[in-house]
């Protein structure tokens, strides 16, 4: 499996050139100077393109859905839909329909379309994309082992929780809360509350984001090593399979897990940010 | 752990996708979802108005079966005791008929006999006069006896 980049001068047979190659980014400057102005050509348009073939597909059902007898592919739909909507109802007590619950659908299956990847040989994407792109070319599958998608993820969460925030209680009734809360409303708490509810806004986005990553990042890094492991002979070869068709399904509950655990996350801000204290 | 404009790049497609599912795919499926959960309630509650109804009519069915049971049985008993009546009715009648027949046959036998007993009388009346005449034609004077012989005969 790794014997197409065994012969590449550059990386050579080193188990750290072979990482190294699975875990760089297809990266392109978006103007001079790059830096900041860099875009992850792989990662945006993986994450794109299964959220127009995930939200497209639920989209051609929903389209045609009928209050009858459902079809299968309704049924399943409506399944998954169910299921969101329970969650959210169990959460958040308000208009949901509105806007929290197509949210977390939204986030759900885009988040576990895109951890699925993971589940694509990584020799084989490198292989396609080497057929494509040359030997050097570079191509992460699994946009959520991108910092800058789960980043963006939470971060695009946490503005809509400052935004319910004001939107439900006011500018006012926000700032009030933001030195009011938790421990009372007397003047001497203010610094204690004010830092309490700093530390609460900057932990949450990490803590969102930083949980997915991990989780996927370290499930690529596994498969890589069990990948590499092909290099070393036949034995490692079928060792390598099988304990890489062990990892496989094992990844198949925490991609679903984490999925799960996004969507639980963004429910529960969202809905904390309604409550008022 | 680069922070590009990747991050940037994925919120917006983030923001279009949300705004793709709140406006193109909650809607049709919420809509469907509530439409059938609303036609299944609507299903069972009328189902168990039927069934209510149907009880209501089983018991009116009953209550009305019972009725005309016992009409039909007090019809039969009227019909009985009418039918009982008549016969003894109709007895009654032919009793009376039978005796004013009765009644009247016997009257005109008495009247028979009356009018034979006065036939008699008279013939035997004339008779007597005839026979003592005979005996006494040689000694009696019809026309001078005649008055005692009718005396006689009215005693008779």
């Amino acid at each position: 499996m790794a014997t197409e980049h065994a012969n590449s001068a550059e990386h050579g047979l080193t188990p750290s050139g072979y990482i190294e190659h699975h875990l760089s980014f297809n990266a392109h400057p978006v103007s001079e100077g790059a830096g900041f102005w860099t875009l992850h050509v792989d990662t945006f348009v993986m994450s794109v393109a299964l959220g127009l073939i995930v939200m497209g597909l639920i989209w051609l059902v929903a389209r045609k859905a009928t209050a009858g007898v459902p079809s299968k592919g309704q049924a399943f739909v409506e399944l998954i839909f169910n299921f969101v909507d329970d969650q959210v109802k169990n959460i958040f007590h308000g208009n949901r329909h509105s806007f929290i619950a197509p949210t977390a659908l939204t986030v759900f299956l885009w988040v576990f379309a895109m951890n699925s990847m993971d589940f694509l040989p990584v020799d084989w994407v490198a292989s396609i994309v080497a057929f494509f792109g040359g030997e050097h070319a570079k191509w992460r599958a699994v946009p959520t082992s991108d910092i800058n998608t789960t980043f963006a993820l939470a971060l695009s969460v946490w503005i809509l929780m400052i935004f319910f925030s004001v939107k439900v209680k006011g500018l006012g009734g926000f700032v009030h809360e933001l030195f009011c809360a938790p421990f009372g409303s007397k003047i001497w708490v203010w610094p204690a509350n004010f830092l309490f509810n700093l530390i609460e806004y900057v932990s949450k986005p990490l803590s969102h984001s930083l949980r997915l990553f991990g989780n996927m990042y370290a499930g690529e890094v596994i498969f890589l090593l069990l990948g590499l492991w092909a290099a070393t002979g036949v034995s490692g070869t079928i060792f390598g399979a099988i304990l890489g068709a062990g990892w496989s399904i094992f990844h198949i509950l925490i991609v679903a897990l984490q999925a799960f655990i996004f969507m639980m996350l963004t429910v529960v801000y969202l809905a904390m940010a309604h409550e008022s204290h | 752990m680069n922070i590009n404009f990747t991050l940037i790049a994925q919120a917006i497609a983030f923001a279009v996708l949300i705004w793709f599912t709140v406006k193109f795919v909650w809607p049709p499926l919420l809509s469907a979802i509530e439409t059938r959960q609303k036609e299944i309630a609507d299903g069972l509650a009328a189902a168990s108005e039927g069934r209510n109804a149907l009880e209501v009519a089983a018991k009116k069915s009953e209550i009305t079966l019972n009725e005309a049971k016992q009409k039909a049985s007090e019809i039969i008993g009227q019909a009985e005791k009418r039918g009982s009546q008549i016969v003894e009715d109709a007895k009654g009648v032919a009793k009376a008929e039978g005796d004013r027949i009765i009644a009247g046959a016997k009257a005109e036998i008495e009247q028979e006999i009356n009018r034979a007993k006065e036939g008699l009388r008279s013939q035997v009346s004339s008779l007597a006069v005839a026979g003592a005449e005979k005996i006494l034609r040689k000694e009696i004077n019809a026309s001078a006896h005649s008055e005692m012989l009718a005396k006689l005969a009215a005693e008779l």
